[in-house]
């Protein structure tokens, strides 16, 4: 069983790195066109966002599908999207501008739409930092305050997305919806936490609750909270 | 008007008049095969080394520091929204286009108003080659080898009145062979461009009807478009059916869509920032991995030949 585990850890280990795979593959076969530097570019870019929309879903299909052992996976996506984040911005620095800072300072001062994109990167470059088991422990209430972020990070990340292009709006639209569904379902089951919280508050005002009740309660209280 | 420029024609780059003949039989010979073109001209005509303009002599201001870009690279990367909204399906999109009998219509603020055949327009004209810089709004840049011949002369041909002050291109609306124009996507079609009476009498500005050697390809403005080279590329307007002299500026679609993005004069100037971009430096197509971008310069590098339209204006109020 715990070798099971293993393996399929292992498997998604090394099927996200796939896309870096694919991409180096083009790179050799001369398939990225002909501004082959900023593909490279958008697609480490593209596989960030991806990652970082994949990591957010984890808890939405968790509770909708019930499938438990999912949240396992949260952390490694989390760090996928940091990943390939990585990628995109030395890309951007070492590739595209050769590392002449004059350029490139201008370039950042000059763009809000890359503004957008650092203050995702940051997030998630703080997010990768803490986000051992024992950062979650040492930070205690802190490390879930911290992590809430990663929305932000989700929705700059499509803002910067959708800044940088004169025309063709359909992909960051697509990602925009995703952002959104995400975030409506967290909003949908915050609500329903708090309704439930009322409902135990009058209970518990009004008559004696059998035990067993509120420790349920409690517990799907933690299950969808929890990030 | 009276252009000042260091460089100026040498006597061997004059056209013999009898390589001038020649080349007006090759043209003759070039449009009989666009016109029986029912059949599609293969878009990688280019490559089979036969090419229907070989030699051409240079244009006006010939920059021998110019390398063209691989011309697989330009015929795959085109902001062609009629057709698409990415570079690439326009490539093949653009073999739809019914390009054959084409006509321009002459209009507005001219004493010979007329619908005139290219066919007709080119028996007019000497064509040259043209290797000019092409800097797209986006950030990318080219350097094309286009075959055409001034704006001016075309306009001189139609003889503008004294009141006309600007000319408006309207490019072909055929929503029939182009998905988006059909969809309305974007734009407010037929695309519209539009440039100042001095600015299309610049002898830099030119109609163009082939790059590298040949015929256009469809994706690339086929049969004849506009070239400003020291201007964004959008203003540079594919594929053009009319051409408007005008007493006032004419509304220009991408100025439609974003006027606080897209100005009218939308000149390439590094110092002026896009809202939302930078435009201090470009992506060359072609390049590679290890070769960084390049710094834009002012006018797109033809400051000696165009700074003197914009003497007295503020580039930063008229982007």
């Amino acid at each position: 069983m715990i070798l099971q585990i293993n393996n399929l850890r292992s498997i998604v280990i090394a099927g996200c790195l796939i896309p870096l795979l694919w991409l180096f593959i083009d790179i050799a076969f001369d398939n990225l066109g002909s501004n082959s530097v900023q593909a490279l570019h958008i697609r480490l870019g593209d596989w960030s966002l991806r990652f970082l929309c994949l990591t957010l879903a984890v808890t939405p299909i968790q509770i909708i599908t019930k499938w438990r052992g999912l949240a396992d996976y949260r952390q490694l996506l989390g760090l996928y999207a940091f990943f390939y984040g990585t990628l995109h911005v030395l890309a951007y620095l070492l590739i595209d501008h050769g590392l002449i800072w004059h350029m490139i300072s201008i370039d950042i001062i000059e763009s809000p739409y890359i503004w957008l994109g650092l203050l995702s990167y940051i997030i998630v470059f703080l997010l990768a930092l803490t986000s051992s088991k024992w950062a979650k422990k040492r930070m205690g209430k802190n490390w879930k305050r911290l992590h809430r972020f990663i929305y932000l990070a989700a929705i700059a990340a499509v803002m910067h997305y959708f800044w940088q292009l004169k025309g063709n709006l359909a992909e960051p639209f697509f990602y925009s919806i995703i952002a959104f569904l995400l975030l409506s379902f967290r909003i949908l089951v915050w609500i329903k936490n708090r309704q439930l919280k009322k409902i135990m508050i009058l209970k518990d005002r009004r008559t004696m609750v059998l035990p067993e009740e509120p420790d349920k309660i409690t517990e799907t209280i933690h299950n969808s909270t929890e990030h | 008007m009276i252009i000042k420029s260091k460089k100026e024609i040498p006597a061997s780059e004059i056209t013999d008049p009898l390589i001038f003949r020649e080349r007006r039989n090759i043209i003759k010979a070039a449009l009989a095969t666009m016109a029986a073109a029912v059949v599609d001209i293969p878009p990688t005509l280019a490559d089979d080394n036969n090419s229907v303009w070989a030699n051409l002599p240079k244009g006006d201001f010939p920059d021998d520091l110019l390398k063209p870009t691989p011309a697989e690279s330009v015929k795959n990367y085109t902001n062609y929204y009629e057709l698409a909204l990415n570079k690439q399906d326009s490539t093949q999109l653009a073999q739809n286009l019914r390009t054959d009998s084409w006509a321009v219509e002459i209009s507005g603020e001219v004493e010979k108003p007329g619908n005139y055949y290219l066919e007709d327009i080119l028996r007019q004209q000497t064509l040259q080659e043209y290797v000019y810089r092409f800097r797209c709004v986006e950030g990318w840049s080219m350097v094309v080898p286009w075959v055409g011949f001034p704006l001016a002369k075309l306009l001189r041909m139609v003889k503008p009145l004294s009141s006309a002050r600007f000319v408006k291109f309207t490019a072909v609306y055929q929503p029939d062979t182009m998905p988006r124009q059909h969809n309305n996507a974007m734009l407010e079609w037929p695309y519209v461009e539009g440039l100042r009476i001095d600015e299309a009498m610049h002898p830099l500005t030119i109609l163009a009807v082939g790059m590298y050697g040949d015929i256009l390809p469809k994706q690339n403005g086929a049969p004849l478009r506009l070239i400003v080279p020291w201007k964004y590329g959008f203003k540079s307007i594919k594929a053009v059916v009319k051409i408007e002299l005008l007493k006032k500026p004419p509304v220009t679609s991408w100025t439609q869509f974003a006027p606080s993005e897209y100005g009218f004069y939308s000149n390439v100037n590094p110092a002026v920032a896009h809202p939302r971009w930078s435009q201090n430096s470009e992506r060359q197509l072609g390049s590679s991995f290890f070769t960084p971008r390049r710094k834009t310069e002012l006018f797109n590098g033809y400051g000696e030949q165009v700074a003197s339209l914009y003497s007295d204006m503020d580039l930063r109020h008229f982007f």
